[in-house]
């Protein structure tokens, strides 16, 4: 009998709002189809992810999620269903638009799971309401717009504050809080722009009240469970997304639990959903009042924390109830004998605090509403809710190992008071410090409407540490400090003591953690999953692994810089540690990831990446060794301190990652294998920098010595700038010097390699489309590298084949190169997987990471039949673009430079260049029209530049337009141009016509220095409110002219292949 | 005051008690997550000891609404927290004075999961709570004495009693063996008026009522140790429509010739899946059971079983194949646990409009 065939559409992209949790559920959707029998073809644009891996599905199309390139796919592969209702808002949306074009009729294709009507219900602002009303569940008061006065008027009438959702949109995109008419008229505005059907809720504030959630599923059959619910620390008013949530509800009673429960059932039976559905709800803290917030009819990012809060795998269970499968007829895969058709019942407590970019965007506004800012999350689990909360909060990886903010420690209670007014990502630090100085529980409900059961949990932890130091540590005190899950060096900072100090009391009162199961279940039945987490208690229940576990180090929360191209890598070293027969032990506490799955390792540790719990975990497993490699910085840095400890480091020695990252050693290091860097200097205070900028000459790349995705790294022009650097952004010391190094304008290459020491394996070589100064993890990257010449390709074979011998790798290493006048340069080398090599892989069909596991185990390149030196570049060219978030983070800068900026990346794969660049653009969501105005508005130094690019487009058929002196350079350099207007001019200028809708591409290069009341700053924020697609390098506009020139000629052609057709060998 | 848990299999668990005379009693476990005062004060806790899985209990108080019976009938309690701050606006005093109040042991910080792994692995057992000094003659004194079987008469009514509006639409006559308060407000609202009666009544006096239907309420312990209730249910069968829940539902097997057997470590939480079979729908229910309907026992006797552990498969509903009788093993009042089951007293209000 011929397969089933299914096509699953992924998420694409990741961007605030939608992270890493849709390769969680795309993932299990897929094996779970396979395991059906079914055929399954995917569709996702987005590379650095497990379920892109060909063999994820049968047919793996890492295409853009555009109607036309899905409507390709359809058309080649006629799949018999699609499956949308896991692939996030992006999956959704592209359902209804399939259907709405009429693609799904014109190919007889079924929607799987829930119907289109209850999507429709349930994300139509007007229907959600009609529907909520026929079955009694109340909603605010609310009515749709898409007219501004209008909805200004009824913001009058009902009353501020007044919530704005724009509709169809991501992470509430657009939204916000407004508490007068002036902010109502601000917000309307930009949500009707943003929103793709041009309508806004606009709805009576519940802010303040308890936000409540229901994970619940449901099949054919009318059978309804609940998942899990979960309460928000932060009551209403916060987007859940940017909420501490705790699970399951802590403050409700049976009455409100069964309550709520009641009518998330009666929604799901009403809407007729065929699997996961996610609800909200605003519950008063005063009565039994309750209204119906949102329902998500899919697979969400809180079923994902929902599932693995649980144990319950709603997404392999959502996708076989999408095939018409019931839950009774489902296994429970966690403990093998009972069904899927059951409510979880936790012996713990959740903990998920959110993780956001904002030590990445000085100017961002810190505040938190309805418009989510978080780009990840972490979770943990604990016994007690103190433990739980600690634990999350020194997984974020904030530079935090407790629930203290040093910055406020010298506070007074009046300026802590104020602080609390505010609701930003400091406030439970906020909390806490005002507990410290003796501020009332009562006050700060008062103040932050939080509820006082968490704001007694968090005194308990503030009485802990007043314990610790009035008494030093007592048996007593330390027993509780470790159920809260305090960390011995918080132990001994509160105590007075050295944390080898607690650790000895520790063992003396042989005071360790247990290690207990995730199970579904309470404990009722046996369980066959290895999910564990750790508590201080009695009973340790989990078995070690034996003799031949090796632990992998996860990645934590996604955060920019550190994407799920790190899960990605973590979980191919897991799989490839089983197939040596190997135990494969993940640590990790990722909710959103697949790493996190219990199926992808032996045994899963569901723990904060901190010296402390990881030591603990190796205490009790005694692996072989732990691979570090692959979980991005959060695991190499936690290389060197385990391995003090006697901790084996499978593959690169400790010393020789340091040799690459310390600066003065790897000088060292490059001058004896005689290769050349652009000429820097290491420097730890003020005088020396301008010291030594005199030799080296500006323009200047600075940076600190520790850096990740770019952190606080400029470029700096001229001493002015420099100074205010090393004054603003850090503060240099002997302890953290900064690193400065001339900036050269030339080709960034980078590459990717597996080493064993001996020699070198380089699947590919990757092109950078814009000049170095921009972030690499920001670039358009090519392969394989399209200008090289074979003299400096052989160069760069011989340089990392040096550079790898040099550090003794044994495992992967990424090399940044820059070439300059023909000269080839190494600016950085990380012996570790970088973010690229998810994208080198696929492209290739190298999967580096097995290789690279196997070699950390003692395997070499030679016995496991790797080719040496550069592998011949592949019959087809693959382009990684990046993908920005900026309009959900107010006031940030987005024009490109050295510090990272996006959030996620596309891939587009092609036979030739132009068709690659066409697919990651279009992937990208940069929609150039085919006909419209470009306004250009540049620095001096881009003009001539500038104006090559607007002959370009001007020769297609585009307008041009723009302001003062590149009007004026444009004009005199015969580029017909119509010179508009700068906002100081008066109207109508460049900005209004952005505003009517008259712009349709912008190109805005920096000019020096970055405050914001400048003109350029405006125009660039006003462009991404406004949804204008916006290029702030010349050779991103460069690649674009090429994409719409090459579309001119190609006509609306568009072919599409799966990763299987191209050839990998 | 600091105390132990002592299990029949000689396992010892360390924590805090709260009061203080020794206690011996069944040790069982519920998974429920919510709903800690409506399981203390549920009579078919009679002489058990209560573990809880869930570690933070207390954190909404107590409120009076929800007691199930007008004290708890338990011999203790065992949680992992005990809330001292609790935070609802229903919340009328924490849930440690309740236990106070009552006299009901509670040991605390504990490790209630590593408790629930040995019941489950164990099944139930004895357990003495104790505070730690307690001497081990003491301990085995009391683990030595045999489990009482009285417990329906030391929980029923002692004298009749009404409820509801005498315009009802039906008037039901109610076994009390350890009714749940929200079973009498579920057959209320439903529309009942109610004659509640002793467990002990006989068939005759509850027909002197003239009831359009019977209720056989939940109860504590083993329903072999009540023959005689199951005699005079015998002579009410076929004369009026008969709903059991619980111990009821254990009781009308008994009454058509079926056995009831002891369950390894018993249903006790508010996730447990039912299949009722007559629609092939699953409900997820609130269960609190030590005991089961044999299935195999019910051969010939008239019954079918009309709902089904999804689960271990296990009896939890009968229906008869002629007489207007049903029953379930669960319970559809919740109290606490998922509402979704209220639809059998509809099917019960049907069998009395039959009549």
């Amino acid at each position: 009998m011929e397969k089933k065939k299914v096509l699953v559409i992924g998420s694409g992209p990741i961007i605030i709002g939608q992270a890493a949790e849709f390769d969680y559920a795309g993932t299990q959707a897929c094996q779970s189809l396979r395991e059906e029998g079914y055929e399954v073809v995917l569709v996702n644009s987005n590379p650095a992810t497990i379920m892109t891996d060909r063999d994820i599905a049968d047919r793996v199309y890492i295409e853009p999620i555009s109607l036309e390139f899905v409507t390709e796919i359809i058309r080649k592969e006629r799949p018999y269903g699609v499956l949308a209702t896991l692939g996030g808002q992006v999956g959704l949306n592209m359902a209804v638009e399939l259907s709405e074009a009429g693609v799904l009729k014109e190919y007889d294709v079924k929607l799987l799971g829930t119907i289109l009507e209850a999507i429709k219900q349930a994300e139509d602002r007007e229907l959600f309401k009609e529907a909520m009303k026929r079955i009694n569940q109340p909603v605010p008061e609310s009515d749709i717009f898409s007219d501004v006065a209008e909805a200004v008027d009824f913001a009058n009438r009902i009353g501020y504050p007044i919530i704005i959702r724009p509709a169809y949109t991501l992470g509430g995109t657009g939204g916000g809080i407004a508490h007068n008419e002036e902010e109502m008229y601000m917000i309307a505005l930009r949500g009707i722009k943003l929103s793709p059907i041009h309508q806004i809720l606009v709805e009576r504030s519940v802010a303040g009240w308890k936000e409540v959630e229901y994970e619940v599923m449901r099949d054919r059959a009318d059978n309804c469970i609940i998942v899990c619910n979960m309460e928000n620390i932060d009551p209403v008013g916060v987007h859940t997304g940017d909420s501490v949530v705790v699970a399951p509800s802590q403050t409700l009673n049976d009455t409100q639990y069964q309550m709520l429960r009641t009518a998330s059932v009666d929604i799901i039976r009403y809407l007729e959903i065929e699997g996961g559905c996610n609800v909200q709800y605003a519950l008063d803290p005063y009565s039994n009042q309750y209204y119906v917030i949102e329902v998500n009819p899919r697979v969400s990012r809180s079923s994902a924390l929902a599932s693995k809060a649980t144990g319950y795998p709603i997404a392999k269970v959502a996708a076989k109830v999408a095939i018409g499968m019931t839950l009774d007829e489902i296994t429970n895969a966690v403990t093998g004998e009972t069904k899927a058709c059951f409510e979880p019942s936790l012996d713990y407590v959740v903990t998920k605090f959110p993780r956001w970019p904002f030590e990445k965007f000085n100017l961002a506004d810190r505040t938190l509403g309805t418009q989510m800012k978080a780009t990840g999350e972490v979770m943990a689990i604990d016994r007690t809710l103190e433990g739980s909360l600690l634990k999350a909060i020194r997984s974020l990886e904030i530079g935090l190992d407790h629930i203290e903010l040093k910055k406020i420690a010298h506070e007074t209670p009046e300026q802590l008071i104020e602080r609390l007014q505010l609701v930003d990502d400091e406030r439970l630090y906020v909390i806490a410090q005002a507990l410290r100085v003796g501020i009332s529980v009562e006050k700060i409900c008062y103040i932050t409407k939080i509820n006082s059961f968490f704001i007694n949990k968090i005194k308990n932890i503030v009485m802990v540490e007043k314990d610790l130091a009035a008494n030093g540590v007592t048996e007593s005190n330390l027993r509780l400090a470790k159920k809260y899950s305090f960390p011995d060096k918080v132990i001994a900072r509160y105590a007075n003591c050295s944390p080898e100090d607690v650790l000895a009391k520790r063992n003396v009162l042989n005071i360790h953690p247990t290690y207990k199961y995730v199970d579904t279940c309470a404990a009722e039945f046996e369980a066959h999953t290895p999910y564990y987490y750790s508590a201080y208690a009695t009973e340790d229940e989990v078995v070690p692994r034996g003799e031949n576990s090796v632990i992998v180090l996860g990645s934590g929360p996604i955060r920019i810089g550190q994407g799920v191209e790190f899960d990605y890598c973590s979980v191919h070293s897991s799989w490839a540690l089983r197939k040596v027969g190997m135990k494969s032990i993940i640590i990790n506490n990722n909710p959103e990831t697949v790493s996190t799955d219990f199926d992808t390792s032996d045994s899963l540790y569901f723990e904060p990446l901190t010296v402390d719990d990881v030591m603990e975990i190796i205490r009790k497993e005694n692996p072989v060794g732990v691979i570090a490699q692959f979980g991005g910085q959060t695991a190499i840095n936690l290389a060197g301190p385990l391995a003090e400890r006697g901790v084996n480091i499978l593959g690169t020695s400790v010393d020789r990652i340091d040799m690459a990252e310390d600066r003065e050693r790897f000088d060292e290091l490059l001058a004896k294998l005689e290769i050349p860097r652009p000429v820097g200097a290491l420097v730890t205070s003020d005088e020396e920098a301008l010291e030594a900028a005199k030799r080296l000459q500006y323009p200047l790349i600075v940076r600190p010595s520790y850096v990740l995705g770019g952190r606080a790294m400029e470029i700096v022009y001229n001493d002015q700038e420099l100074d205010r650097y090393m004054k603003e952004a850090v503060v240099a010391s002997k302890d953290h010097p900064v690193l400065i190094d001339r900036y050269m304008v030339g080709m960034e290459v980078e590459v990717d390699a597996i080493s064993d020491g001996i020699d070198v394996c380089i699947p590919g070589i990757m092109e950078q489309i814009e000049r170095a100064g921009v972030h690499s993890g920001d670039s358009i990257a090519v392969y394989p590298a399209q200008h090289l010449t074979e003299e400096l390709t052989e160069q760069i074979v011989d340089y990392t084949r040096r550079i790898a011998i040099g550090l003794n790798v044994k495992g992967v290493l990424n090399i940044q190169y820059i070439v300059v006048n023909g000269e080839l340069h190494v600016i950085e080398v990380n012996p570790r997987s970088s973010r690229t090599v998810p994208f080198i892989s696929k492209v290739t069909g190298i999967n580096m990471v097995e290789y690279a596991t196997r070699i950390a185990l003692g395997e070499t390149l030679e016995s496991l039949g790797l080719p040496t030196g550069l592998v011949p570049a592949r019959p087809h060219v693959a382009v990684k673009a990046p993908v920005f978030s900026f309009s959900k983070m107010g006031l940030v800068e987005i024009a490109l430079g050295p510090e990272m900026k996006s959030t996620g990346e596309v891939m587009g794969i092609g036979r030739t260049y132009a068709d690659a660049l066409f697919k990651a653009i279009h992937g990208a969501n940069m929609r150039i029209p085919d006909k419209g105005n470009i306004l250009m508005t540049v620095a001096d130094r881009d003009k001539e530049e500038a104006a090559r690019l607007a002959k370009g487009f001007i020769d297609l058929g585009y307008h041009i337009m723009a302001t003062g002196g590149t009007g004026r350079y444009f004009t005199e350099h015969g580029v017909d141009c119509t010179v508009v207007n700068k906002i100081s001019e008066g109207n109508p200028n460049c900005a209004d016509f952005i505003r009517e809708g008259k712009v349709d591409l912008m190109l805005n290069t920096l000019t020096y220095g970055k405050k914001p009341e400048r003109e350029g700053f405006q125009l660039r924020r006003l462009a991404v409110e406004m949804g204008v697609p916006c290029l702030t390098s010349l050779d991103t506009a460069r690649e674009v002219l090429h994409v719409v020139a090459s579309r001119a000629t190609a006509g609306d052609v568009i072919t599409v292949d799966a990763v299987q057709d191209y050839e990998m060998e | 005051m600091t105390g132990k848990l002592v299990l029949e299999n000689g396992t010892i668990f360390e924590g805090t008690l709260l009061g203080g005379m020794p206690i011996v009693g069944e040790v069982v476990f519920n998974t429920g997550m919510t709903g800690y005062q409506e399981i203390l004060t549920d009579p078919s806790y009679a002489d058990q000891i209560i573990t809880l899985t869930y570690p933070l209990v207390g954190n909404y108080g107590v409120t009076r609404e929800v007691d199930q019976s007008s004290k708890p009938y338990c011999k203790a309690m065992i949680v992992g927290e005990l809330c001292t701050f609790p935070s609802n606006w229903q919340n009328e005093g924490t849930f440690e004075e309740y236990m106070r109040t009552h006299g009901i042991p509670c040991l605390y910080n504990v490790d209630t999961r590593a408790i629930t792994r040995a019941i489950r692995s164990h099944g139930v057992m004895k357990g003495v709570i104790c505070p730690t000094d307690t001497p081990q003659e003491k301990i085995d004194a009391l683990l030595a004495q045999p489990l009482a079987t009285d417990h329906i008469m030391r929980v029923t009514t002692k004298w009749e009693g009404h409820r509801g509006s005498d315009s009802a639409e039906f008037h039901v006559a109610v076994f009390d063996f350890g009714v749940k308060e929200n079973i009498l407000q579920s057959l209320e609202n439903e529309g009942c008026r109610l004659t509640i009666f002793p467990a002990n009544t006989k068939a005759e006096t509850v027909m002197a009522c003239n009831p359009d239907g019977i209720f056989l309420s939940n109860g504590p312990g083993d329903p072999k140790d009540v023959p005689e209730i199951v005699e005079e249910i015998k002579k009410l069968v076929g004369k009026k429509p008969i709903f059991g829940i619980c111990m009821g539902h254990q009781l009308i097997a008994r009454a058509f010739g079926g056995e009831t057997y002891k369950l390894r470590f018993g249903h006790r939480g508010s996730n447990h899946p039912v299949k009722d079979l007559d629609t092939n729908r699953v409900h997820i229910t609130s269960q609190n059971h030590g005991y089961a309907v044999d299935e195999a026992s019910l051969e010939g006797s008239g019954l079918r079983v009309s709902h089904r552990s999804v689960n271990d498969g296990t009896v939890e509903g009968l229906v008869h194949n002629d007489l207007p009788i049903m029953s379930v093993q669960y319970h559809p009042e919740a109290s606490p646990g998922p509402t979704d089951n209220v639809y059998l007293f509809e099917r019960f209000k049907t069998l009395m409009r039959r009549g």
